[in-house]
Parts: C-alpha cells; sequence; structure tokens
C-alpha cells in the first residue's frame, strides 16, 4: 500500500456566525496532496479559499464552526485538543500568507523571528536558533544573510520579506506547506523567483504544497493538481493539464475564457463572468453557480448537482458534465 | 538618527523661551496690586508703595522687565518670594523632591495596575473580565480626586485608622513613615493614570492583535501567552509609552487639590498659596520649572519611542 497522502481533507466545513444568522464559508470541501506534489485551490475572492486554509491550520477565530475531516500524514487533526494542534503548526504544517508587508512582525529583526520556531519546535538554544535562521534564509536566496537577519522587516524588501516568510515557514521542515496568494503583492519579476524558489525547497524536502491562487497563469506552471471553488464549493478538482486541457464546469470553463458566450479571458488572470458572486448568508437553492450560468437547465436551480468523477481523477460539480457536447452545441 | 536627535534638541530651545514669554505675559494680566499686598498696614504710605515698586522693578517698563527677568532665570535665579522671603529656586528645589516622590509612586500605581488591566481586557474582549475592567477605568478616570481623597481619609484614617490622614515624612528621614504619607495621596492620583492607561492600552492591544503578524505568529505554533505577551504587547506599547510619559509629567506638574487634602508639602501646594499671595516670582519660578519638566518629559517619550521602535531608530 502507498504511503498516506500528505494532506487530506474530507467535507470540511467551516460556518460564521454573523448578525443575518450562520454563513457557511466553506461547504464540504474534499481533497488529498501527496508529499513533494502542489495542490492549487483556484477561485475569485470570497470563495473560501483561504477560509480552507486557515481551517486546515486551525487558525480561524474560535466563534467560526469548522467540522469535517483533516488528516495530515494519515493522522486525524481535526479532533484534537487546541494546545496539540497548536504544536502542529509551524513544526507539520506551516502556512505563508499574502501580505509579506504586514506579515512579519515589525519589532523584531527577520532572524529573531526565523529562530523563535527553530527554538519552540526543535528546542534550540538562542544561539543555534540564530545561526540555523541564518542559513535558512540562505538557503531561501537572501544576500548577505547574516546581515540581513539583524534587520528589521521595514529594512527588507517586499520580495525579500516573502522569502523570510518562507524561510520561517520552512525552518522546521513541515509536512504541508500552505500558500495564501504568496505572490499577490509582489512585482511580476519577483512573483516568478519566489514560486520558483517554492517548487525548489518542495522538491527538496518532499513537503506538499496548497498554492491558493486567483492567478490561473501561476497554476498552469506550478501545479499537479488543481481544485476550483465557487461561493464556498468545489466546482471542480482534477489534475492540471486535464483541467486546462478540457474543463468540466461551466465556472471553469467560464474562468479560462474558453467560451465567448461567458466572457474573455485577459492574459491568464481570471476572466469576467456576467452576474454576481452569490449572498452566501442566502445561497441559492441548487447549483450556485446557476445563476450566472449559460448551461443551465431546469434541475440546476433545484438540486445541488455532487462532485462527481466524469474522467478518471476528474471531477465536477455539475448536472450538464461531461461537458464537451454541451460546448460543442454553444459554439 | 543622530541629525533627528539634534534637530529634536534644537525645538527644545525655542519651545522655553516661548513658554518664558508666556508665562511673563500671563503674571501681568492678573488682578490686584502686588505692591499693595506687600505694604500690609502701610499701604496708604505713598512713599512705601513707590519704594516697593522700586525695588521690585515694577515702575519699570514691561519689556525690561521681562528680559531681567529672563536674565535671572537664565543664571537660575528665580527671583525671591515676596510672601516667604526666600530664594525661589530654593523653595522649588524644597518642594520638587516631595511631588517628585508623589509622582513616582502614584505613577508606578496608575501603570502596574493599568497596563496589565488593559492587557486583559483586550484578550478577553466583550467578557465579563473585560466589563469590569472597563467599569474599574471609567470609575478611575471619572471619579474627583478631592472626593476619593476625603472618603479614603474618612475610611483608612478615621475609622480604620491605619494609615495617617495628613502630613508628609521625606523617605530619608523615616522610609517606613514616608510611605505610610504618601501612599493614600499616591493611590489616588494613581487611579486616575490606572484609568486613562487601561483604556489606551486596551485600544492598543486589540489594534495589534487584529494585525498580520499576529496571525504570523500563530501560524508558527507560538502558545498564545508569547503571542500576546511578546508579539502582540511589544507593538501595543509604543503608544502606550508615549502617553505614559505625558502622564508622568502631568504628575510631576503637582497635584493641587490632592496635596491641599493630604497637606503634602509639594508643589501644587506651593503654587496655589503663590497665587493667593500674588506671590509673583514664586508662580512664574514654578510655572516656568513645570514647563521645563513637561519639554523635557516630551523630549523623553521621543527618545523612548524611538528606542522601542525600530521603524524610527533606522530612518
Amino acid at each position: 500500500m502507498s504511503a498516506p497522502p500528505a494532506l487530506e481533507v474530507r467535507g470540511l466545513a467551516a460556518e460564521f456566525l454573523t448578525d443575518r444568522g450562520p454563513l457557511r464559508a466553506v461547504d464540504g470541501v474534499s481533497f488529498a496532496v501527496a508529499p513533494g506534489r502542489t495542490l492549487a485551490i483556484v477561485g475569485e475572492s470570497g470563495c473560501g479559499k483561504s477560509v480552507t486554509a486557515l481551517a486546515i491550520m486551525g487558525l480561524l477565530p474560535p466563534h467560526v464552526r469548522v467540522s469535517g475531516s483533516i488528516r495530515l500524514a494519515g493522522r486525524e487533526i481535526a479532533t484534537l485538543p487546541p494546545e496539540e494542534r497548536r504544536r502542529l503548526r509551524g513544526a507539520e504544517m506551516a502556512m505563508v500568507f499574502q501580505e509579506p508587508m504586514t506579515s512579519l512582525n515589525p519589532a523584531f529583526t527577520a532572524g529573531e523571528q526565523v529562530a523563535e520556531a527553530l527554538r519552540l519546535h526543535q528546542g534550540l538554544s538562542r544561539r543555534e536558533a540564530f545561526a540555523r535562521a541564518v542559513e535558512m534564509l540562505a538557503h531561501v536566496r537572501i544576500p548577505d544573510a547574516a546581515r540581513r537577519a539583524r534587520q528589521y522587516p521595514h529594512q527588507l524588501s517586499g520580495g525579500m520579506r516573502q522569502r523570510v516568510m518562507i524561510a520561517m515557514a520552512l525552518a522546521c521542515r513541515p509536512r504541508l506547506l500552505l500558500a495564501d496568494e504568496p505572490t499577490t503583492a509582489l512585482d511580476v519579476t519577483v512573483q516568478a523567483q519566489i514560486l520558483a524558489l517554492i517548487d525548489e525547497l518542495k522538491r527538496e524536502t518532499g513537503t506538499a504544497v496548497v498554492l491558493i491562487t486567483h492567478d490561473l497563469g501561476v497554476v498552469a506552471d506550478h501545479a499537479d493538481e488543481v481544485v476550483v471553488m465557487y461561493a464556498g464549493r468545489i466546482a471542480e478538482r482534477a489534475p492540471a493539464a486535464a483541467l486546462f486541457a478540457l474543463p468540466q464546469h461551466p465556472y471553469t470553463v467560464g474562468l479560462l475564457g474558453a467560451a465567448p458566450r461567458l466572457g474573455r479571458a485577459a492574459g491568464g488572470r481570471l476572466a469576467s463572468i456576467e452576474g454576481a458572486v452569490p449572498d452566501m448568508a442566502r445561497p441559492p437553492p441548487g447549483c450556485r453557480f446557476a445563476p450566472r450560468c449559460p448551461f443551465r437547465i431546469a434541475r440546476c436551480a433545484e438540486e445541488a448537482p455532487p462532485l462527481a468523477e466524469v474522467a478518471p481523477g476528474h471531477a465536477s460539480a455539475c448536472w450538464r458534465a461531461p461537458l464537451e457536447s454541451v460546448l460543442e452545441a454553444a459554439a | 538618527m543622530w541629525v533627528w536627535l539634534a534637530r529634536r534638541l534644537g525645538q527644545v530651545v525655542p519651545t522655553l523661551l516661548i513658554l518664558s514669554f508666556l508665562i511673563f505675559g500671563l503674571q501681568q494680566l492678573m488682578p490686584g496690586d502686588p505692591a499693595l499686598i506687600l505694604a500690609g498696614e502701610e499701604r496708604g504710605d505713598p512713599q512705601v508703595l513707590a519704594q516697593i515698586r522700586a525695588e521690585l522693578r515694577l515702575d519699570r517698563p514691561l519689556h525690561e522687565q521681562y528680559l531681567h527677568w529672563l536674565g535671572d532665570v537664565l543664571r537660575g535665579d528665580f527671583g525671591f518670594s515676596w510672601r516667604i522671603r526666600m530664594p525661589v529656586a530654593e523653595l522649588i528645589l524644597q518642594k520638587l523632591p516631595v511631588t517628585a516622590q508623589l509622582a513616582t509612586m502614584a505613577f508606578l500605581i496608575g501603570a502596574l495596575i493599568g497596563v496589565p488591566a488593559g492587557i486583559l481586557s483586550a484578550v478577553r474582549r466583550d467578557r465579563p473580565a473585560d466589563w469590569l475592567a472597563n467599569a474599574v477605568a471609567l470609575f478611575g478616570i471619572s471619579t474627583p480626586n478631592f472626593w476619593l481623597g476625603i472618603m479614603l481619609i474618612l475610611l483608612v484614617s478615621v475609622e480604620l485608622g491605619w494609615l495617617p490622614p495628613s502630613g508628609y515624612v521625606p523617605p530619608t528621614e523615616d522610609f517606613r513613615q514616608s510611605v505610610a504619607t504618601t501612599i493614600m495621596p499616591a493611590f489616588v492620583l494613581g487611579t486616575n493614570v490606572a484609568g486613562v492607561l487601561m483604556r489606551h492600552t486596551r485600544a492598543a492591544m486589540l489594534t495589534a492583535l487584529a494585525q498580520d503578524y499576529v496571525r504570523t505568529a500563530r501560524a508558527k505554533g507560538l502558545p498564545e501567552r508569547v503571542v500576546v505577551w511578546k508579539h502582540a504587547l511589544r507593538n501595543a506599547l509604543i503608544p502606550v509609552v508615549t502617553l505614559g510619559t505625558i502622564e508622568f509629567g502631568r504628575l510631576l506638574a503637582g497635584a493641587v487639590l490632592t496635596e491641599q487634602i493630604f497637606t503634602i508639602p509639594g508643589f501644587g501646594k506651593l503654587v496655589v498659596d503663590a497665587v493667593f499671595n500674588r506671590d509673583y516670582p514664586v508662580v512664574q519660578g514654578v510655572v516656568l520649572t513645570t514647563a521645563l519638566i513637561f519639554v523635557l518629559l516630551s523630549l523623553v517619550a521621543d527618545l523612548l519611542y524611538m528606542a522601542i521602535n525600530p521603524r524610527l531608530r533606522h530612518a
């Protein structure tokens, strides 16, 4: 039998209690990532991608009800007491955030912040941890790492800060790295460097990567598998090549800009799709994409389609999948 | 950084000059003729009055009076008290340590209560501990010091007989007695400081706890106490330290009512007596000293701010 996936999520849901009643930001999400592989989660802002990552990390505020199963290397962690869950963070799983400008503490040096995780999880002394931190900073290609380690975040560029974040996340060699739009706030050239760095470190350490992004170009270049999320649910889940070759959900089709009626793709970025994301406090019955879907049929508005395989390893939550004939008819 | 420091120090001089001018000017607006007060029984004798006026240079033009006064002040000569018949500088040096002791104790009480209460109430936001801390802070800020002082004297001194109701003993003479005589007024002044510091610490902590770097600290697996007391507090303290320094300055400026109630011979009492007696040199000296303390403390606040805020240190 093969080793269990680095991360396996089943039926993950996150419910926010709001003034207008409970709001399911994530609703029944399931996927798995093998060690050394990259899974991309794609979707518009507010589709639940970040909440999914925070739920896996156990970083959602206490008033958010999280349910479902989260297995890290085969071990169920969703039901662990908070204290044990905390010990996994930074050691077994780590996260890199979108905003390198604000994600580092302005009052401590870069080296101190990387060393902190090493002292905590590996019991290194202050001196040892700092020396290791300098090595890590050099490893993520920060030039003159010994000097940079003694500098404060405001003295570093955005790209360098994100490298510090990556060094911090990978310092204890976690099984799982969650990268939440790690390059959105950076310049295009720096973006490519950071993503290449994550790829390289992944190959080197065998860490599984969950890459959250809204940039399909990034997905094409860096992901092995893709999960497309819409309004808190998975619309489509497929190997990256299959998804780009033959999308099986109208929303993905819209994102790729493959169908002229759905809008135009702009340089690999999300294409614009007519209509708006539904009000998550009162989601439409049936398929959540139905109000915006050009291929909808009567059933779509009544009954939510389950995520079902249309090809080996390729699943779509659409009553009309497989879409080949539908797309042909539209064209 | 050194340029900044030089520029900051350069600001002190004009600030003090403007202050001295204002203080001198305000004096002239006070009603009443000091010569009449000093003459006492002989106020009917124009010769005596003229002599007093000549002695005090009151017959000279205003700008001449000001320049004379300023020159003296720069030499450390704050004039001579018309009433107490003592050099003002000596009077101030006598009273300042008393108020400094009271202010230090009050500040310690305020900071030791206010800062932890603010942290606790931010961490336990919208829960009973937060409500309690807010209620206590509101009480500390809104209770008049004279009322709280009188109540304490009635309870602790009159009813329970634990502490002397008034008077002052210098710490060099008898340390325990000194603390016993100042602890109540220090507490009265401290409740106020505690309230102010609690509210500001709470607000600063709430801001800090909502920052991305706090989420990063949690993502690292740090225990909540390290997240709160190291990552959040270190940033939250930056504005609180500045405010604390100003609060300390306020305490050093003398607590007029509290010193009166507990008959502590400090700055507050000195200035009140001087105003009632139209003892201009004393009023001028005290106000100028207070202003000087404030200017220096705001310099200290800026230096502290720089010491704990790396963004400024390297700017």
